[in-house]
């Protein structure tokens, strides 16, 4: 998985990073942002539902890139 | 779709106050669309269905703008003020909502509020401690749920408390008014207050939220006094109202579940799952409106452009193909994705605020007065009409 949320899209709202606190956050402008080192999901059980909550959609949860691209 | 020859009215008030009003239940069995008639005979779509709201809340053909002239008007009085008033934030489509928006994100960040939760707790018990004082019996509304929310919004904004009788008053006018006139009246004095709170504060900064925006102004030239004042009263107007009658129904609902306030009692730690589901089914703001601003295609149909659309918060938090039993007040169900902060760019600026306030407010209630009790029969407390926000307007409690 690789996590991604589209700052142009983002308002704000937190959700991500209330509902997987482990995974996402908001930075000091309250824009939400992927922990560091947590960009593949970190295992996360709630990175899905995360994403389903934000109410703008700016995240998107990719497949892993292949390590030697 | 129903084809029924006479459509459901819109709004009607609930026969229970944390309920949806019985008159809608037909359309339960009609998820996800449904058309409603409005006060003057016009008939709008009524989104019923959990997953189509979602799609549609997000959707950008559906606009907010109050002024554009097939904006739905969902009671008379609304009517007045249609056309010349356009609410800051919420009236507006992107681009300029994002860029209202923008300027007030950092203000409402979950580290933001996280960081008033000492100050919302220090409320709270203050208010508790004059209420013993004085009690029992207590007027609840008056002595917590309205001051509570009202205080802690004129922290955060650097809008002096002691003029609260007359801000509260005003906005209650505006949201509750009987007529158009009356509502006109409300606002312009409402934006007359703020705008000299603001010239005040250019000359003698402080250290709000509207201090901020006013150096702002100072700093890159925007956004402009006038709309500085539509922010300011936007924000003071929907920062108390709305958790001052989520805290007196929620209380109210409390009282009327005694399994589920002894399961809150012993597990505090239930708190967050309580408010999340709390808001789920109380749906104090039963009634988003937007129009069509083009023809979308959504589960088949379409909605053509200058349409009208409702959306019944509380149906769609009732939904049962997401959640369970839906008339049932569970803590242990997942109430997350209920879309009684909206959904979209226009989902509550303030909703992380009001959550921390809802826990604070109802958890230290619950704790400091464990033999809570209304001190009236439950039926005839009197609750608010189904044509505003949805709250107790008074809750006589004993402990």
């Amino acid at each position: 998985m690789r996590i991604s949320i589209d700052p142009d899209v983002c308002m704000g709202a937190g959700q991500c990073a209330l509902v997987s606190p482990d995974v996402f956050t908001q930075d000091d402008d309250g824009f939400g942002t992927v922990l560091p080192g947590r960009e593949d999901g970190a295992g996360g059980t709630l990175v899905r539902e995360a994403a389903r909550a934000c109410p703008v959609q700016a995240i998107s949860l990719g497949e892993a890139q292949a390590p030697d691209r | 779709m129903t084809t029924t020859e006479e459509t459901v009215a819109f709004p009607q008030s609930r026969s229970c106050p944390y309920h949806p009003p019985v008159a809608y239940d037909p359309l339960r069995q009609d998820r996800p669309l449904s058309r409603v008639t409005l006060w003057d005979g016009r008939e709008v779509w009524f989104v019923t269905g959990h997953r189509t709201a979602r799609a549609l809340l997000a959707d950008q053909r559906l606009s907010t703008d109050s002024t554009h002239p097939d904006f739905p008007i969902p009671t008379e009085r609304a009517q007045a003020l249609r056309s010349r008033r356009r609410a800051a934030l919420l009236g507006w489509d992107d681009p300029e909502h994002n860029a209202q928006r923008r300027m007030l994100i950092p203000s409402f960040s979950l580290k933001r509020t996280d960081g008033m939760r000492p100050r919302i707790q220090a409320t709270v018990d203050r208010l508790l401690d004059a209420m013993e004082a004085a009690g029992p019996p207590a007027e609840l509304v008056s002595a917590f749920a309205l001051p509570v929310p009202s205080i802690v919004i004129c922290d955060l904004l650097g809008v002096p408390y002691e003029d609260h009788d007359f801000f509260e008053e005003q906005s209650r006018r505006l949201l509750r008014g009987p007529t158009g006139e009356d509502i006109e009246d409300a606002l312009a004095r409402l934006e007359g207050y703020l705008g000299d709170l603001i010239d005040g504060k250019r000359a003698k900064p402080g250290e709000g939220v509207l201090d901020d925006l006013v150096a702002r102004q100072a700093r890159e030239g925007g956004p402009d006094r006038e709309e500085l004042v539509q922010l300011a009263t936007i924000l003071l107007v929907a920062g108390h109202e709305t958790t001052a009658n989520m805290i007196s129904l929620g209380t109210y609902t409390l009282l009327r579940h005694p399994e589920r306030t002894a399961q809150l009692r012993a597990d505090p730690s239930l708190l967050p799952t309580a408010v999340e589901e709390l808001l789920r089914f109380l749906s104090i703001a039963d009634g988003m409106l937007r129009v069509a601003r083009e023809d979308l295609e959504i589960d088949g149909t379409v909605i053509r452009a200058g349409e009208g659309v409702v959306f019944s918060t509380s149906l769609i938090n009732r939904d049962d193909a997401v959640y369970a039993d839906p008339d049932a007040l569970d803590w242990e169900r997942t109430a997350r994705h209920h879309v009684a902060f909206g959904f979209g760019i226009h989902q509550c600026l303030g909703q992380n605020l009001a959550r921390a306030e809802l826990e604070i407010a109802l958890g230290t209630l619950l704790r400091r007065l464990p033999g809570l009790r209304l001190a009236a029969p439950a039926e005839e407390i009197p609750f608010k009409p189904g044509d505003t926000i949805q709250g107790m307007l008074e809750l006589p409690v004993a402990w």
